[in-house]
């Protein structure tokens, strides 16, 4: 087995991960006129986010429920605009209140 | 040359005040991914660097597992590219929102500073996003991120372990603060985040698709969910006006 840094490691993630961030940036010049790239782009935040969240939140869980239950309570507080802290703030007191319920 | 000091001064504290939440939720969630650092060896200063660096949740718990597993080199690099990709599709609809003469230097530094989060915050300031706005809600959420990673490393076992679990769905919470209120507002981007769900959730459960790598399955996902959404869906901007 050869032997590896974890300095090394560390400086391959950030200059790849940033190398990622700058070289579109450093492409595209003026505003992208084409339709269909330009609402390409508009759904892309919203859906990378989406699909990152579920089902990886009620994965995290040690069973499904009490994930499901932050889920739904997290896209309720945010339908109601509560904010990015008190939604966070929901989904983990759940979690940690039925954990503590079952635990005990 | 006044007022545009105060437009600076006002977009800083704008910055500010959308960047102390994500500072606070991203504290949490970096607290889980320093016990998962120190698992891989690094020590608190080292977590501190590289999180305040690389700043990226799914990019970083890739690389401490990687790291862990004593990985090659070219697979770390190859692991970074697929997880972290998103990023390429927000740098290149970040670029949209900089006003036309920015300099080239603010426009590269505004694109290492995205993270799902600070990407969030600035596509959805109104008009042109200015640099000062992105800078200082991106430096208040790192350092947070940073310090919340190297104290994770260095206290991590301490808490119990369903405080971590509960701890670690402060970054979901957060998501979903971000996708959820512009889908009250646009009835295709509620359209685009259901299919996101019940797909991701397919893709994650059948047979063969649950095999791929989360990072991939984002990716996929992303692509072609997005495709299709621009293809059935296609937005109208007063740029383009009627083209």
């Amino acid at each position: 087995m050869e032997k590896h840094s974890v300095i090394i490691y560390i400086l391959i993630a950030i200059l790849t991960t940033n190398l990622i961030r700058v070289v579109p940036m450093a492409l595209i010049k003026g505003p992208i006129r084409n339709r269909f790239v330009r609402s390409f782009l508009y759904y892309v935040p919203y859906v990378t986010l989406a699909v990152m969240t579920f089902p990886d939140m009620i994965l995290v869980t040690p069973t499904p429920l009490p994930g499901v239950l932050a889920f739904a309570a997290g896209i309720i507080a945010a339908w109601l605009r509560l904010g990015l802290f008190a939604v966070a703030a929901i989904c983990c007191a759940i979690v940690y209140l039925l954990s503590m319920l079952f635990a005990g | 040359m006044k007022s545009t000091q105060r437009n600076m001064r006002r977009d800083i504290l704008d910055g500010l005040h959308v960047g102390i939440p994500i500072a606070m939720a991203y504290f949490a969630v970096a607290f889980s991914l320093g016990i998962i650092a120190a698992k891989a060896g690094l020590t608190a200063p080292m977590g501190f660097v590289s999180s305040f660096f690389t700043r990226a949740s799914a990019g970083e718990y890739g690389t401490y597992t990687l790291i862990a597993a004593h990985a090659a080199y070219a697979e770390l690099v190859v692991m970074c590219l697929v997880i972290n990709l998103r990023y390429m599709l927000m740098s290149a609809a970040l670029s949209q929102k900089i006003a036309p003469g920015t300099s080239r230097w603010h426009r590269l530094l505004m694109a290492v500073c995205i993270t799902d989060e600070v990407f969030g915050v600035s596509y959805a300031h109104p008009g042109y996003t200015p640099p000062a706005y992105t800078y200082s809600a991106a430096l208040i959420s790192s350092l947070f991120w940073a310090l919340g990673c190297a104290l994770g490393i260095v206290a991590g076992n301490i808490l119990p372990q369903q405080m971590v679990t509960a701890l670690s769905m402060a970054l979901y919470g957060m998501f979903l603060g971000i996708i959820i209120p512009p889908a009250r507002k646009d009835r295709n981007v509620l359209y685009a985040l259901a299919a996101s769900f019940v797909l991701s959730g397919l893709c994650a459960a059948a047979p063969v698709v649950s095999g791929l790598s989360s990072g991939t399955r984002i990716v996929v996902l992303t692509v072609l969910i997005s495709a299709v959404a621009a293809w059935l869906k296609p937005v109208n901007t007063e740029a383009d006006g009627e083209a």
